[in-house]
């Protein structure tokens, strides 16, 4: 039932009293309505925007959110209103819904952006309204293609180091960038396809006269090398064709496949050739057969984009060019008729029959105009005259729709490609910013952990630099902290030395204490490397500064023991200590240390080693 | 003569195509007027606007307090921004009540039953009396309406065929799989028992007041009547 009739329910019931006196048995009991509310107002706060409505409009539908008991959740008792923190331009929409019935999608919002909104108020997007819909499919199946894209490309780059033999040569024959030897194979190929197309074609140029016979095509003066030529060609072009016969994955379909069929008629002619030679009358129609060698030149779309796009346009526009030829040929039969009868009357017309005309009525309707059939008489030259005027008019009709369409697909293609290319650029400003935020993660546990020494200590002046960072910043921070200690792992940035170290360090002891001090005893810390960015990648003094927290830790938290996961986290904290050495708020203090014997290095900060 | 005469009859049939065409190109850009009837003026569709009267009368006239008013007034403009139902909408609207059947016979008898002027539209103050009595009214006025519906011709008489036509759109209402499954003679039947009851001097017609007392005299029907009391 509608829910913009629900208010018509009244009416309904009441009308139900006529049938009460031609009714024979008793009626059931009328539902009473408990909740006896009136019709109240409610405020719907969207992000600051406030809506309001009545009650029942939002309970029309109680299987979405605004109309079911979910919508208690976001009831903010303070303002008596319901708070939503989304996007008021589409609630306004997802609210029409509400009130009138009919779901519209409007044009200038993204596709993903409305759908995330429905999700969230429990609406299916099946029932946006006929007016919006087609508009809605359009641009959902859009963004589905991209993604589709997307995802291709993103397989295709990814390493599937388990491909056997055959896939892998599937892969290099259809993406030629893959390998360096798909790449030379597409280039031979294409080589190839060129060099026989340009012999088919020289073949027939006439090539200069021998002395005592006529003017001899190139094909039959130099015949053996035209024919060694040719043979070179259908070697290669067999052989890939039997490469790719091979590595298909399913040979059936390949063989039904497009290329495949313009693969097998471009090099049939020649063995056909071969085997019919000695047969004198068939040679005729063997001779035939050779313009199909021409199909080599298809060959080609392999190799170009857009000879594949300009094939899928016209696929896809099959009907236009159905109503084109139907509109074109019905024109062509009338004109014809007509010119036929107009000109039957004047003497030596060329107009001889209907077919006869037919060609005058082509070449007048594409505006050629050859001139070879012209009418004579008046009624004739009336008709040939519309006749061309209609036809201009008939072919320019159906071309732009076929236009259109390529324009669209081509420029799918080119925004494919654009984004493939821009991927790459945008995915190492990504990274970038990934790690910055890791970093950030590193730095402040480097801050986090002084703050915790600062306040073991009882010097709570300093705390104000563990503020820094935003409260969901720092829980976020410990949660990676908690991270880190359940698996006894820790995180590092770009370093494959230390993260080798780390790797070998998986149980919770830490095996080699003496070795691993020793490192850190050997390498001075005198000085301290002045690269300021967070990345640790080429970071020569890491391993040397890897323990130097060490005895911090055990200093500043006395009472656990050093598990060895906090030495994982110290050496990340040392290295980024080393790297946030140039901080000023904390390298200006020295850290504090227990009276456990220190060598403490002067400089920007205090560290140490100790057994 | 014979390939003259085509050839001359063809010249004829030339020029003549040709002069009705520019005739016709001429007329579409609008440098002559060819048209005799004017269809555009038809599409200005008098795009009637009814208002109804002050809700202080309507709630004087009706039962219905003033609030009550509101919800029903929103309703109706909702499907009716125009102020009217004409009886396509009355029946679209009533039709989605009932999804499974064909409510538009009884939909009809409705809306002639609550177009007391028979104008073919039916105003927000028809609308509201008619619900005013149906849902607030006295037993007598109920019965008095209920009389008027069946009476499909409003000659103050209820025959048999007015009967089987009113018994028919009911049944019709509940559509074609039903359980058990309707039987060709049920509404005639129907009709029969209802006359039995009804009709108290055997006439063949009802009348007001034979309306009247048997429907008093029947128990069950007194009590249906107060079934849609609260309806608001």
């Amino acid at each position: 039932m509608a829910a913009g009739v629900a208010a018509w329910l009244p009416f309904a019931r009441a009308a139900a009293i006529g049938w009460m006196p031609v009714a024979n048995c008793p009626m059931p009991l009328a539902p009473a309505d408990k909740s006896k509310r009136q019709d109240e107002l409610i405020v719907l706060n969207v992000s600051g925007r406030r809506f309001q409505t009545w009650r029942t409009t939002l309970e029309r539908y109680p299987d979405t959110l605004l109309g079911s008991t979910e919508k208690e959740f976001f009831f903010n008792e303070d303002t008596k209103e319901y708070f939503f923190d989304r996007d008021p331009e589409v609630f306004r929409c997802v609210l029409n819904f509400y009130r009138t019935g009919k779901l519209h999608y409007p044009r200038y919002e993204c596709i993903s952006a409305y759908d995330d909104e429905l999700a969230f108020y429990g609406i299916l997007p099946e029932i946006i309204g006929d007016c919006c819909y087609e508009e809605y499919k359009d641009r959902k199946r859009e963004n589905a293609e991209r993604l589709m894209d997307d995802n291709d490309s993103e397989n295709n780059q990814e390493s599937m180091p388990s491909l056997s033999f055959r896939q892998t040569m599937w892969r290099a024959f259809e993406n030629p960038h893959t390998s360096t030897l798909a790449l030379v194979f597409y280039y031979v190929t294409g080589f190839f396809i060129a060099v026989s197309v340009i012999t088919n074609v020289v073949e027939t140029v006439p090539c200069g006269t021998v002395p005592g016979s006529k003017e001899l095509p190139c094909g039959e003066r130099y015949s053996v090398a035209f024919f060694c030529l040719d043979t070179a060609c259908v070697m290669i072009f067999t052989v890939e064709y039997l490469l790719r016969l091979f590595a298909a994955p399913s040979r059936y379909r390949f063989i039904r496949s497009v290329m495949s069929i313009i693969d097998v008629v471009a090099i049939m002619p020649y063995y056909i050739g071969l085997v019919m030679t000695n047969n004198e009358d068939v040679s005729g129609a063997f001779v035939t057969l050779r313009v199909f060698r021409v199909f080599r030149i298809f060959k080609f779309s392999r190799h170009s984009q857009g000879l594949r796009i300009l094939g899928y346009t016209l696929k896809s526009c099959a009907s236009e060019l159905g109503f084109l030829l139907f509109s074109l040929t019905m024109a062509i039969i009338i004109f014809a008729t007509v010119m036929f009868y107009a000109e039957k009357g004047s003497s030596a017309s060329k107009f001889t029959s209907i077919p006869a005309s037919f060609w005058y009525t082509i070449v007048t309707m594409t505006t050629l105009g050859y001139g070879d059939m012209v009418p004579k008489t008046i009624a004739g030259k009336i008709f040939g005259s519309i006749c061309s005027l209609s036809g201009v008019l008939v072919i320019a009709l159906p071309v732009p729709v076929i236009v259109s369409n390529f324009s669209r697909i081509y420029h799918q293609n080119q925004r494919a490609d654009k984004r493939r290319a821009q991927k790459k650029a945008r995915l190492a400003r990504i990274r970038v910013a990934k790690t910055g935020s890791s970093n950030a993660y590193l730095h402040s546990k480097r801050n986090g952990l002084l703050t915790e020494a600062l306040e073991l200590m009882g010097t709570p002046e300093e705390e104000h630099m563990g503020k820094t960072t935003s409260l969901i910043e720092s829980q976020h921070h410990h949660l990676l902290h908690c991270l880190e200690k359940t698996t006894g792992l820790s995180y590092l940035v770009d370093d494959p030395l230390l993260s080798v170290r780390t790797s070998t360090i998986k149980n919770h002891e830490f095996i080699d204490e003496q070795m691993f001090e020793q490192n850190c005893m050997e390498s001075s810390m005198q000085n301290y490397p002045s690269t300021r960015s967070p990345s640790l990648s080429s970071h020569p003094g890491l391993t040397t500064t890897c323990c130097s927290r060490r005895s911090k830790k055990t200093t500043h938290l006395p009472n656990s023991n050093l598990p060895a996961t906090r030495l994982r986290s110290m050496q990340e904290l040392s290295t980024i200590h080393i790297q946030g050495s140039e901080q000023p708020s904390l390298t200006t203090r020295p850290l504090p240390t227990t009276s456990n014997e220190s060598q403490g290095i002067q400089g920007k900060t205090k560290v140490k080693c100790h057994k | 003569m014979r390939p003259e005469g085509e050839a001359e009859g063809l010249q004829t049939l030339g020029i003549v195509v040709v002069l009705c065409s520019s005739l016709k190109l001429l007329h579409y850009l609008g440098l002559i007027d060819l048209s005799d009837d004017k269809i555009e003026d038809e599409l200005e569709m008098t795009m009637v606007c009814h208002r109804p009267e002050g809700l202080e009368q309507l709630e004087a006239q009706t039962n219905f307090t003033k609030r009550e008013l509101q919800v029903l007034y929103r309703g109706f403009k909702n499907e009716c921004p125009s102020g009217v139902v004409n009886e396509e909408t009355f029946k679209q609207i009533y039709a989605q009540f009932f999804p499974h059947g064909d409510a538009s016979m009884y939909a009809h008898y409705l809306f002639h039953a609550f177009d007391t002027t028979q104008t073919g539209s039916v105003k927000f103050e028809d609308f509201v009396t008619a619900l005013s009595i149906l849902l607030r009214g006295t037993v007598h006025e109920k019965l008095r309406w209920t009389f008027n519906l069946y009476d499909i011709n409003k000659d103050g008489y209820i025959n048999k065929e007015e009967m089987m036509d009113i018994v028919k759109a009911i049944y019709d209402m509940m559509g074609k799989y039903t359980y058990p499954v309707l039987k060709e003679d049920t509404p005639r039947q129907h009709v029969d028992v209802f006359f039995q009851k009804m009709d108290k001097n055997k006439d063949g017609i009802v009348t007001l007041d034979e309306f009247l007392e048997s429907c008093q005299e029947d128990d069950n029907i007194m009590r249906s009547l107060q079934l849609f009391q609260n309806v608001m």
